[in-house]
C-alpha cells in the first residue's frame, strides 16, 4: 500500500499556518476562514482516502492489518538509537486521522460564525492550523521522540488557544496552569521515553510492540534490571503514562482542564474534548503491546485504576457545576477515564482485546458527540453570552436546531440506544465486566452520574424557566448549525460500525456482539439518570436545592472540586515555595550572587585606588619613564661591572 | 678634533645638556616650555652623533647625515607641536600640562 | 686656543640651558635656548663641520626659535609669570637627574673609546653626494623619506592649527 500521500495530511495544515501567521495582518478575515477550511477540506479528503484505502482495499493481509512505515533518519546517537521522523500507518492511526480530521473540519466551519467579527480572526485560524498538524503528526508519529516532539507541539498550540483572549487575567491565567502542570506531566513522559531508550536502544514503536510467536513482548530480555521492585521498563511505562494523564486530564493532573474552558468555544470543542485530551489514551492504545506484557501488565493495571477513579471523580463533580462549559470538560474527563479504564482491563488477543477496541470505539464515538455537545454550548453561549447555568432556560423556542443536536448528543453520552453512546460504551462495560468486577460496578454508577448530569444541563438549557434575555436569543447562522447537523448525524450512526472488525489489539478483526443483560442494566441506570433529572431540572422547582443540601459537606466539596486545586496551591506555595525554593533563592542571592558581586565591587574598588596613576599628565609618565630608565641603567652597570 | 680636548670632555657637556633637558621636561607646567626643553634634548644627542662620528670614525659620514635627518625630524615635530598647542590653545584657551588632563577620557 | 673656545662654550651652553628651562618668563627662555643652541654650533664649527654648524643655525635657530616665539607670542602675554612645580618635585627631579649624570658619565669614562687622531675636514660636497647616492652606502632612500615627512608634518601641522572655520583669522599660525 502506497502511504506516501498520507504526509500531505500534516502538511496542509502546517502551510496554511504559516500562510496565515506570516500575513496575519494582510489576509481579510473573511478570506484566511476560507484558506483554513479549504486546506482543511483537502487534508480531510486525504485522511478519508487513506482510510477507505486502508481499511477496505489494501490495508489487509492475511486477515491482519498490516502496519505500513515510511521514515527517515533524523538523528543517529549509535548503531542501534536513532530518531526518525516519518509515517507510521495502522489501525489505530488512521481511525484518529478520521476522528481528528472530521472534529477539525466540523470545528473550522463552525469557527467562521462562531468567530465572527473578533480582532485575531485570522490569528484564530492560523493557530486551529497549527493544532491540527500537529496532532495529525502526533497520530502518525513512528517512535517515541517524534510522537513527544508533536506532544508538545499540541501543548503550546492548547496554551495559545486557551490564551487567545490574551487581555483577560483569567484566560492568561487558565493558559499558564494547562501548560505548566501537563509539562510537568510531560516531565515524567520524556523521562520514561529516555530510559526506554538508554534500556531498549530504540524509540520505534515498531520494535518496541514486537511480539514474540510465543505471545510476549520481545522486551523482556531488555526488561530484566529492576528498582524497587518493579523492572525499569515498568517504570518507564509508568512515567509515560504520567505524560498521557496530564494531557488525558487523568487523575492528579486534570485541574488544567476546567480552566482551560477561558478558551473560546469551538477550541475546547476541537482541543479539550475531540483530539488532544484523546492523545494520552491514544499513547497508551500506541504502546499497548508494552503496556500488556511487560511484567504481565502491572502498569495497565495503573492505567485502569486511575481511569476508573478519574471518571468517577470526574462524574460527581460534573453535577455540581454551574458553568455548562465546565460540567462538559468534567464530563469528558469522565469520559476519558473510560477509555482509560477499557485499556486498563483489556487484554490482547482476539477477542480478550475487547477493552482496547471498545476504548477506540468511545474514543471516536466520544469524539463525535463531545465536539456537537461544545459546539451545540457554543451556539447557546454565543446566543445568550453566558457561560451560566442560571442565564439560561426556555432556549427550545429560539434555539430549534441547537435543542434537537443537543438532544442528540445528550442522549448518545447517556448511552441510550441506538445512539453512538451507547455502542461503545457497552463494551466498555463488557470488558469490565470480564476482568474486573469493582470497575465494572463504579463504571456502570457513572453511567447514571453521566446521564443524570447531561439532562440537568440540558434541561436546565432548553426547558427549566425562561430567563429574563437583554435581546431574545435566536438560532445561529448556518456555518454554525450545519456543523451542528452533521455531527449529530454522525452521533447517531457511527455506533453501528462494525468496529471490531477494524481496530483491535492484535490488528485481527473479530466479531463483537451486544450483551443483552449487561446492556439493559447499563440503559436501565441510564434511564434512571434522565428521569432523575427530568424530575429536577425539568420545572424549576426546589427539588435540586433540597437535596443538594441533604448532601450538605459532599455537595459542597464537589462543588469546589474537592479542593484539588486548593491543595496544589498549598503544596506549591507553603511547602514548595516557602521551604525548599526560598531558602534556595536565598542562598543563590547571597552566597553565589554575592561571591560574583563581591568580586565586582572589589575590582571597582581596586581600579578606583589605583586611577590615580593615568593623571592624564606627560610629565607624571615621562618620569616614570626616566625613573625606570635609570634604575634598569644602574642595574645593568652593576651586573656588567660585577 | 679639538685640540686638547678628549672625547669624554664633550660627552660630558651633552650629558649635562641632556638631562638639564630632561629636568626642564619634568618640571616645567607649561607646553611651550616642555617643547624647548625637547629640543635641548634632541640637540644633546646630535652633538653625540657628530662628535663620536668625528673622533672615532673620522672617514665615514653618516653620524653627520643621521644629525641632518634629526634636524629635519625635530624640525617637523616642532611645526606639529606648536599647531597642536595653539588649536589647543583656540580650544580651551590654555597651554597649561594640568588643563590639558582631560585628554586623557 | 681651541680648548679655551671649548670651555667658553661649554659653560655658556650649560648656563644658558639652566636658564632656559627655570625662568619664568616664557620669551627669555626661548632667547637663552637661543644661545644653548648657538653654542651648539658652535662646537660643530670647532670640530669642522662647518655644513652642520650651518643647518644649526639656519633651521634651529633660524626657523625653530622663530617658530616657537610666535606661537609663545600667539599664546601669551610676553610678561607672564610662569607657575613652577612644586619646589619638592623640582628637588626630586633635580636629584633625579644629578643620579642620571652620574651614572652616564661613569659609563662614559669606563669605556675605553678608540680615538683615531685626525684632522680630516669634510666638505659639503662630500656630504651632499653621500646623502644622495644611491651605491653602497648611500642615504636617498632616508632623503626620501624625510622630505615626505616634512612635507606631510608641514600639510599636517597647517590643518590642525587652521581648526575648524576655513575663514578663520588665524592664518598666520605657520
Amino acid at each position: 500500500m502506497d502511504i506516501s500521500y498520507i504526509i500531505l495530511v500534516p502538511f496542509i495544515p502546517l502551510a496554511v499556518f504559516i500562510l496565515l501567521g506570516l500575513f496575519n495582518q494582510k489576509i481579510k478575515p473573511a478570506v484566511s476562514g476560507y484558506i483554513g477550511v479549504l486546506g482543511l477540506l483537502v487534508s480531510s479528503s486525504l485522511s478519508f482516502y487513506a482510510a477507505y484505502q486502508y481499511f477496505f482495499v489494501s490495508g489487509k493481509m492475511d486477515g491482519v492489518y498490516q502496519t505500513f512505515i515510511e521514515k527517515a533518519v533524523w538523528m543517529k546517537f549509535t548503531e542501534t538509537l536513532q530518531i526518525d521522523m516519518g509515517i507510521l500507518v495502522d489501525p489505530i492511526s488512521v481511525m484518529m486521522l478520521v476522528v481528528v480530521s472530521v472534529v477539525s473540519l466540523m470545528v473550522h466551519i463552525y469557527s467562521r460564525g462562531y468567530m465572527k467579527g473578533d480582532d485575531g480572526y485570522t490569528r484564530f485560524f492560523s493557530f486551529l492550523s497549527l493544532f491540527t498538524f500537529s496532532m495529525y503528526g502526533l497520530v502518525l508519529a513512528t517512535n517515541l521522540f517524534q510522537i513527544y516532539i508533536f506532544w508538545e507541539l499540541v501543548g503550546v498550540s492548547s496554551f495559545l488557544l486557551i490564551g487567545y483572549y490574551y487581555t483577560k487575567p483569567s484566560a492568561v491565567a487558565a493558559a499558564k496552569k494547562a501548560f505548566i502542570v501537563t509539562r510537568f506531566a510531560d516531565f515524567g513522559f520524556l523521562v520514561g521515553i529516555l530510559i526506554v531508550g538508554f534500556t531498549t536502544g530504540t524509540f520505534d514503536f515498531e520494535t518496541l510492540n514486537a511480539v514474540s510467536p510465543e505471545g510476549g513482548s520481545l522486551l523482556l530480555n531488555w526488561a530484566s534490571t529492576s528498582f524497587m521492585g518493579l523492572s525499569v521498563i515498568t517504570w518507564a511505562l509508568i512515567l509515560i503514562f504520567m505524560g498521557g494523564a496530564g494531557k488525558s486530564a487523568m487523575l492528579p493532573f486534570h485541574i488544567w482542564l476546567p480552566d482551560a474552558m477561558e478558551g473560546p468555544t469551538p477550541v475546547s470543542a476541537l482541543i479539550h474534548a475531540a483530539t488532544m485530551v484523546v492523545a494520552g489514551v491514544f499513547l497508551v492504545a500506541r504502546l499497548f503491546p508494552m503496556f500488556y506484557f511487560v511484567e504481565d501488565g502491572f502498569a495497565l493495571n495503573i492505567v485502569a485504576y486511575v481511569g476508573a477513579i478519574s471518571s468517577l471523580f470526574a462524574a460527581i463533580i460534573a453535577i455540581t457545576q454551574n458553568d455548562i462549559k465546565r460540567v462538559l470538560a468534567f464530563s469528558t474527563m469522565s469520559q476519558l477515564g473510560y477509555m482509560m479504564l477499557a485499556l486498563g482491563v483489556s487484554g490482547y488477543e482476539g477477542h480478550e482485546g475487547l477493552g482496547y477496541m471498545a476504548s477506540m470505539f468511545h474514543l471516536f464515538t466520544h469524539a463525535m458527540f463531545k465536539a456537537l455537545l461544545f459546539l451545540g454550548a457554543g451556539s447557546v453561549i454565543h446566543a445568550v453570552h453566558s457561560n451560566y447555568l442560571k442565564d439560561m432556560g426556555g432556549l427550545r423556542k429560539y434555539m430549534p436546531i441547537t435543542n434537537i443536536t443537543f438532544l442528540i448528543a445528550s442522549l448518545a453520552i447517556a448511552g441510550v440506544p441506538p445512539f453512538a453512546g451507547f455502542w461503545s460504551k457497552d463494551e466498555i462495560l463488557v470488558a469490565a465486566f470480564e476482568n474486573n468486577i469493582l470497575i465494572y460496578c463504579s463504571s456502570v454508577f457513572v453511567a447514571g452520574l453521566t446521564a443524570f448530569y447531561m439532562f440537568r444541563i440540558y434541561f436546565g438549557i432548553f426547558w427549566s424557566k425562561e430567563k429574563a434575555y437583554d435581546h431574545a436569543p435566536k438560532e445561529s447562522p448556518l456555518s454554525m448549525t450545519f456543523p451542528l447537523l452533521f455531527l449529530a448525524l454522525l452521533s447517531i450512526v457511527v455506533g453501528f460500525i462494525p468496529f471490531s472488525e477494524f481496530v483491535t489489539s492484535d490488528k485481527i478483526g473479530f466479531e463483537a456482539h451486544l450483551n443483552y443483560p449487561l446492556a439493559a442494566i447499563a440503559t436501565t441506570v441510564g434511564l434512571i439518570g434522565i428521569v432523575l433529572a427530568w424530575a429536577f431540572y425539568k420545572k424549576e422547582n426546589s427539588l435540586s436545592d433540597k437535596y443538594a443540601n441533604a448532601f450538605g459537606a459532599l455537595y459542597r466539596w464537589a462543588y469546589d472540586k474537592f479542593y484539588f486545586d486548593e491543595i496544589y496551591l498549598f503544596i506549591t506555595k507553603n511547602i514548595i515555595f516557602k521551604w525548599i525554593s526560598a531558602p534556595f533563592a536565598k542562598f543563590d542571592r547571597k552566597y553565589v550572587d554575592g561571591t560574583m558581586v563581591g568580586i565586582g565591587n572589589k575590582t571597582v574598588w581596586t581600579s578606583e585606588k589605583i586611577k590615580g596613576l593615568q593623571s592624564g599628565r606627560v610629565q607624571d609618565y615621562a618620569f616614570s619613564f626616566i625613573a625606570g630608565a635609570v634604575v634598569l641603567a644602574l642595574v645593568f652597570i652593576y651586573l656588567w661591572t660585577n | 678634533m679639538i685640540e686638547g680636548i678628549s672625547i669624554y670632555e664633550i660627552l660630558t657637556l651633552t650629558t649635562i645638556l641632556f638631562f638639564v633637558g630632561v629636568y626642564g621636561f619634568l618640571t616645567r607646567k607649561n607646553l611651550i616650555s616642555i617643547l624647548i626643553s625637547i629640543e635641548m634634548i634632541l640637540n644633546a644627542s646630535v652633538v653625540n652623533f657628530v662628535v663620536i662620528n668625528k673622533y672615532l670614525y673620522p672617514d665615514m659620514l653618516q653620524g653627520v647625515l643621521f644629525s641632518i635627518f634629526i634636524i629635519a625630524v625635530a624640525a617637523a615635530e616642532t611645526a606639529l607641536a606648536v599647531a597642536i598647542i595653539i588649536n589647543l590653545y583656540r580650544q580651551i584657551s590654555s597651554v597649561e600640562v594640568k588643563d590639558t588632563e582631560v585628554m586623557k577620557y | 686656543m681651541e680648548k679655551i673656545i671649548f670651555y667658553i662654550l661649554a659653560v655658556m651652553m650649560i648656563v644658558f640651558a639652566i636658564t632656559a628651562v627655570t625662568s619664568r618668563k616664557m620669551l627669555r627662555s626661548v632667547i637663552y635656548l637661543l644661545f644653548v643652541l648657538c653654542g651648539v654650533a658652535g662646537i660643530f664649527f670647532l670640530i669642522d663641520y662647518n655644513f652642520l654648524a650651518a643647518i644649526q643655525l639656519t633651521v634651529y635657530a633660524g626657523g625653530i626659535i622663530v617658530l616657537i616665539i610666535f606661537s609663545v607670542l600667539l599664546v601669551h602675554h610676553i610678561e607672564l609669570k610662569l607657575d613652577m612645580a612644586k619646589p619638592i618635585r623640582q628637588i626630586i627631579t633635580a636629584i633625579g637627574c644629578l643620579i642620571g649624570i652620574g651614572v652616564f658619565l661613569t659609563t662614559i669614562y669606563s669605556y675605553p673609546f678608540k680615538v683615531v687622531e685626525n684632522s680630516n675636514i669634510t666638505t659639503t660636497a662630500q656630504i651632499g653626494s653621500k646623502l644622495l647616492g644611491y651605491g653602497e652606502g648611500g642615504f636617498i632612500l632616508p632623503f626620501e623619506v624625510i622630505s615626505v615627512v616634512l612635507l606631510a608634518a608641514m600639510i599636517g601641522a597647517i590643518v590642525i592649527a587652521k581648526g575648524k572655520k576655513l575663514s578663520d583669522k588665524n592664518e598666520e599660525t605657520i
